[in-house]
């Protein structure tokens, strides 16, 4: 039992403790223990990859064996992660070949185009979060919208208030972006460093213990 | 105006208009879409994977230099125990390995997290008050955002009175920072959509277009 459930917790006490001081420690040793951390983390992360291709696999597969509703992707899907990497074992993997070509024309162009059509999902949600009618929501929404005109030409054009010595679009956006913008990110940011040094502290002393597993 | 004779394009282009059908709703060609970016991602990064971390970090260190390199057999081991999880019967000797990458991954953060997460961030805010011409108080606002706010995040006493009001402030706060951010993202969106449009009218058809 102690192999298998207490030993793991000494093992992340006396490495956290460690990385922890080396920190503190300006000495060869101490450095000597960093670099061949990153080295060790890299080695370990090569098998950490072999469960994630595994898993992969598994869910595509168990997929197809079990005939479940659309396995037809699911085989689209495997036939592809296998035909990347026989493209690159036989005609190699530089620029113009057909491993970067089949790369950029399909799944960087497809990304791409996935992520541009949030532009139309992201519109209907703006659109929705004004319905709202709350005076919050309407502060939102303006910052928004004088972000969004500060950044392009338009918006210094239709800054016709500026004749009169009023701030453009552009000056108000950065204002916003520097002062209330830069308040609420350090209040978040201040948030979630502390919420991660607890988390450290919680691991290090082992009283968070879900990466163990149920078993 | 010539539509491109190249097949790449005329590949490219056929992806972006079967992602862009899901606009109407989620069908078939969105779907082929779907599953070819995941396994074209997929082998694309196995063969990465294969040849700048197997090969460039751990195999040709080894065998060129196993002299001074060979504690890496050590992680090795490790990380072989971590693919143990496979097996039910042994999936516990990951947890070696796990709370090796746990324990370290804690240890490095924890004085990072100090420094760089908490400090770094009192230390911009806590700063003197300007209110000549080029401050202009700005910085007051800031310690009043950030205590606002942070007030708003304090669940641990309820919202009511002179506390509930100060959270009130930083709600208006984060509801501006949020504005900024979603006027950002709506900003990187549509620079992703001029791009795609423009591969379509550019590439595809191509059009003169500047």
């Amino acid at each position: 039992m102690f192999w298998k459930k207490q030993f793991p917790l000494v093992i992340v006490f006396v490495m956290g403790v460690v990385m922890a001081v080396q920190y503190f420690i300006p000495h060869s040793a101490s450095e000597f223990v960093y670099d061949n951390y990153l080295k060790w983390g890299i080695t370990i992360g090569i098998f950490g990859h072999i469960l994630g291709y595994f898993s992969f696999f598994r869910v595509h597969v168990m997929k197809v064996k079990k005939k479940t509703p659309n396995w037809g992707y699911s085989l689209l899907a495997i036939f592809c992660a296998i035909g990347m990497i026989i493209v690159a074992a036989l005609d190699g993997r530089g620029t113009g070949g057909y491993y970067m070509n089949i790369y950029l024309y399909t799944s960087a162009a497809i990304n791409a185009t996935v992520f541009s059509l949030l532009a139309f999902y992201i519109s209907s949600a703006a659109y929705r979060a004004f319905r709202a009618r709350s005076v919050q929501a309407v502060a939102l929404l303006l910052a928004a919208i004088i972000v969004m005109l500060g950044r392009v030409p338009i918006g210094n054009y239709v800054s016709v208030w500026t004749a009169i010595g009023l701030p453009s679009t552009y000056d108000i956006s950065q204002w916003i972006l520097n002062v209330p913008n830069m308040a609420a990110k350090r209040a978040i940011a201040l948030g979630v460093g502390l919420g991660s040094l607890l988390m450290t502290l919680k691991l290090i002393l082992g009283i968070e213990r879900t990466y163990l597993g149920n078993q | 105006m010539h539509i491109s004779t190249n097949p790449w394009v005329w590949i490219a282009f056929f992806f972006t208009l079967s992602v862009y059908t899901f606009l109407w709703k989620d069908n078939f060609l969105y779907k082929i879409a779907e599953h070819v970016t995941v396994g074209v991602g997929m082998g694309f990064w196995i063969v990465l994977w294969w040849d700048q971390t197997v090969v460039g970090q751990f195999w040709i260190p080894l065998s060129t230099n196993f002299g001074t390199n060979f504690h890496l057999i050590v992680p090795a081991i490790m990380g072989l125990m971590m693919v143990t999880r496979i097996i039910p019967k042994y999936a516990w000797m990951s947890r070696y390995a796990l709370g090796f990458t746990i324990g370290a991954g804690a240890g490095f953060a924890l004085p990072r997290v100090i420094q760089g997460g908490i400090l770094q961030q009192l230390y911009a805010t806590l700063l003197p008050i300007d209110f000549s011409s080029t401050g202009l108080g700005y910085n007051l606002i800031i310690i009043i955002g950030v205590l606002s706010s942070l007030i708003y995040f304090f669940f641990s006493k309820e919202h009511k009175g002179v506390f509930g009001g100060i959270a009130n402030i930083g709600i208006w706060f984060l509801m501006v920072g949020f504005g900024a951010t979603f006027g950002y993202t709506v900003m990187a969106r549509l620079s992703l959509f001029i791009g795609r449009v423009l591969f379509v009218l550019g590439d595809f058809f191509g059009m003169q277009l500047f």
